[in-house]
């Protein structure tokens, strides 16, 4: 029972970290006042040039790992990319949030399939990257299999929370964030340039759901398909709502929904029987179970969120 | 230091909004010491007047002069490195960031690349605090603070960030009276340090505090000179364009049965404690009470349980023999309560909807309105340019959006549709707050003309004014509970002051 147990906490960690950046990243991007929906189109584009690379370097054989840290960077810098691309539709030209994500999102998934089936064609799996085992901690039993024998993007994304609080309370950058997010028009008139706040912002959250898609292709399934993002994205945007726009209580989500998944994948290899249309459903029903009972409390939420800032219209 | 702002000047000031002419060639000045008092009834232009001298808005023509420098703004940051400092009528503050955030958002020079020195932002506060008298708690997040404390923050905030002159857009729409007086004083203590432009259309302040005055109206200067020199009812007149006389309710008493009988009732807040506790009350046809006190104290709550928008947990409410306690907002309406919400334009109107549409909400299912389910748009255009027209409506026409109206002009329509109604009741929650003289007046004169008719009127307002003027009685509401109830002429403002402030008598 307890192999069950570790073998299911010991997934965890990894299966959750696309969800965790991805999440952190849609956070930035709706503290600074704007939603992304098509975090799942940016994530698909992600995991494909994150794929990419490291499969035309090696043609599927082993390759080295510079080739994978290339294919997270070319991720990220693609992913900030489709961030100004939305940017420009949503801060500038003031497009509705919602309908626009909705297009990124078709966007990014159609062109990142259609260039797999170009570049790729069928199904190719690539070595990805290897575990690490931190010295000492990962012999301690149980907790060693559970918190430090995992890939060194994993710990990446783990230590970035940290980053991403000091970031968003600290720093001067994240009050501004904060800030244009809530009450632009309080911004603007102490001189902070709203725009360019919410530009940044959108760079951030694309270039982290970039690297969130790459860590799908090159971490985790070591492979592309269009079916590889499966909603992750649009699951990362409702652990924002779910987290109160706070990484602390983000990582909970993405944990307690990881958790759940692994749980449902867990049960089915245990042939247990229990249809499994039932079991695959169960992580999306708890989420939106969770969220119909969270906090509605809206006292820390950033009030501007989906609204378009124009200085000279008075609302 | 001597980088004091001695004089500022506004020199033929002109810009035009797709439309509109909101400025027309203004001028204004102001010297050392002094305090301007800018005002205007509401559109008269003040407030563009003040985004143009604050960078946020272009002029199209004209020029900004402090010390007879020229001087060019061409954003907010410009406006604040002159020294100028506004405090805006909606607070620029962000509601979910703490005092300290605030106002480190704008002191750069604690800014370093990846940390904001938190220690000299509130060295600052405190140095400000201090010398101005102006008490805040910066570790307080600003949706914790009142009304009054939020504007002090405004206040700190601005003239932490170097502020060496102040623009005050109509400070006291929002505060309570006491709160008023404080900051009128205030104000006079920090004359002395900088000069002051104060908007406002509350002309006991502006008597109070200025020694300037200058008047706008339709975006054009109608008047300026020394405040001492004229009496607030020429201010008044100037204003307007003519004499304004606040109705009183002198007529006698015509009261006849119980129109609204309140009682006991126990209503809770949002959060979860009682605002209404054993609340009770009783208002006769034909007669208006006014409910006086502090807000915060369970007027809002009070006015929501008797409309049906909020749950009564225990007790009655009765209205002319039938009990309406836990009905429905529609059921209520439909037994004949009249209502002029508290938030005009989030309760009372639906700000997209055009003048037309807001004018039949309540009446757009009855026969009058609507056959067989297909709205009679005759009959509604029709109802509309009647009420426009009767109620005085200044608007482009009833396809006009609601929401792009006036406060006054927003409360007329609220107005026009409830009363034309004829409800057998009325509940009037802060009905002229923000409102210029002139809307006054016209709203006291119509809720004068109904008490006339034979309607009771429960009254909740702050302004003690009004409340004097327009009731039959007085009740002064206390954490929940009445306090006491005066007729009209046991009652005066010191005594209605100690009774709000919950001493017993």
């Amino acid at each position: 029972m307890l192999d069950i147990l570790t073998n299911m906490l010991s997934m965890c960690i990894p299966f959750s970290v696309a969800l965790l950046l991805a999440s952190i990243g849609e956070m930035f991007n709706q503290r600074a006042g704007v939603f992304n929906l098509g975090c799942e189109g940016v994530m698909a584009m992600g995991a494909f040039i994150g794929m990419l690379i490291p499969f035309a370097a090696g043609g599927g054989g082993a390759v080295s790992q510079w080739y994978n840290v290339l294919g997270f960077i070319a991720a990220a810098a693609l992913g900030a990319v489709f961030g100004i691309i939305f940017a420009v539709i949503t801060v500038t030209f003031r497009a509705p949030q919602g309908i626009a994500g909705i297009g990124l999102q078709m966007f990014g998934v159609g062109t990142a399939g259609t260039l797999f089936r170009h570049f790729v064609g069928g199904t190719q799996s690539i070595p990805g990257i290897p575990d690490f085992d931190i010295p000492l901690l990962s012999k301690i039993p149980f907790i060693g299999d559970v918190f430090f024998s995992h890939n060194v993007m994993a710990y990446i994304a783990y230590l970035f929370i940290p980053v991403a609080m000091y970031i968003l309370f600290k720093a001067p950058w994240g009050l501004k964030v904060r800030a244009v997010g809530t009450n632009p028009r309080a911004a603007d008139s102490m001189g902070i340039n709203v725009t360019r706040t919410r530009y940044e912002a959108l760079m951030l959250g694309g270039a982290l759901a970039g690297l969130a898609g790459a860590y799908l292709s090159i971490a985790q399934a070591k492979m592309f398909s269009d079916t590889l993002i499966s909603g992750r994205g649009f699951i990362a945007v409702a652990l924002v709502y779910f987290g109160h726009w706070h990484p602390i209580q983000i990582m909970g989500g993405a944990l307690l929904f990881t958790f759940a998944q692994t749980f449902q994948t867990i049960i089915q290899s245990m042939g247990i029987s229990f249809p499994y249309e039932l079991a695959v459903m169960l992580p999306y029903v708890l989420v939106i179970v969770v969220l119909s009972f969270t906090s509605k409390d809206q006292t820390m939420a950033p009030s501007s969120l989906g609204k378009p800032f124009n200085r000279e219209i008075r609302t | 230091m001597d980088n004091k702002i001695r004089s500022l000047r506004m020199e033929h000031i002109t810009k035009r909004f797709p439309g509109v002419l909101a400025s027309d060639d203004i001028s204004i000045s102001v010297g050392e010491g002094e305090v301007l008092a800018l005002v205007g009834e509401n559109g008269a232009g003040k407030t563009t007047l003040m985004n143009i001298l604050m960078g946020l808005y272009q002029s199209d023509e004209g020029r900004i002069l402090i010390n007879d420098k020229e001087v060019r703004f061409r954003g907010p940051e410009d406006a604040f490195k002159a020294g100028l400092g506004m405090v805006h009528q909606t607070y620029m503050l962000v509601h979910n960031m703490t005092v300290l955030e605030n106002i480190a958002l704008g002191y750069k020079s604690a800014w370093k690349h990846t940390s904001i020195d938190m220690g000299e932002v509130r060295d600052r506060i405190n140095e400000i605090s201090s010398r101005y008298g102006l008490l805040v708690n910066p570790d307080a997040y600003i949706w914790q603070l009142s009304v009054g404390e939020q504007q002090r923050v405004e206040l700190v905030k601005t003239l932490c960030l170097g502020a060496r002159f102040l623009i005050l857009d109509e400070p006291t729409s929002a505060l309570t009276p006491q709160e008023t007086d404080e900051l009128i004083v205030l104000l006079k203590n920090m004359k002395n340090e900088l000069p002051i432009i104060f908007i406002s259309h509350k002309l006991q302040e502006v008597k109070a505090l200025s020694n300037k005055v200058t008047i706008l109206r339709h975006g054009k200067v109608v008047f300026s000179g020394n405040t001492d020199d004229y009496s607030s009812q020429e201010i008044a007149a100037k204003m307007t364009g003519h004499e304004i006389v606040l109705p009183r309710n002198k007529a006698e008493n015509k009261s006849g049965e119980t129109a609204l009988e309140i009682d006991s009732i126990t209503v809770m807040s949002d959060m979860k404690t009682k605002a209404l506790d054993g609340f009770s009350l009783s208002i006769k046809t034909g007669e208006i009470v006014g409910l006086a006190g502090v807000s915060g104290n369970g007027q809002r709550e009070l006015a929501e349980a008797i409309n049906g928008l909020r749950r009564t947990e225990s007790g009655r409410i009765v209205l002319q023999g039938k009990e309406i306690q836990n009905l429905s907002p529609h059921d209520v309406i439909a037994s004949g309560m009249g209502y002029i919400p508290e938030e005009r334009n989030t309760e009372g109107i639906v700000p997209s909807f055009s003048i037309m549409e807001n004018l039949v909400l309540k009446d757009i299912s009855t026969e009058k309105f609507s056959d067989k389910g297909i709205v009679k748009k005759k009959e509604e255009e029709a109802n509309a340019e009647r009420l426009v027209e009767g109620f005085d409506i200044r608007c482009p026409g009833i396809m006009t959006a609601a929401g792009s109206l006036s406060g006054g002009n927003i409360q007329k329509v609220i107005l026009a549709r409830e009363l034309d109604r004829k409800p057998r009741f009325l509940v009037a929650v802060y009905p002229t707050r923000g409102l210029d003289m002139g809307a006054v007046e016209f709203i006291h004169q119509r809720l004068l003309e109904i008490r006339e008719s034979g309607i009771g009127i429960l009254l909740i307002s702050e302004e003690l004014e009004e409340i004097m003027n327009l009731s039959d009685r007085i009740a002064v509401i206390y954490k929940g509970t009445v306090q006491k109830v005066l007729r009209q002429d046991e009652a005066t403002k010191e005594r209605l002051g100690i009774l709000m402030a919950g001493v017993k008598e």
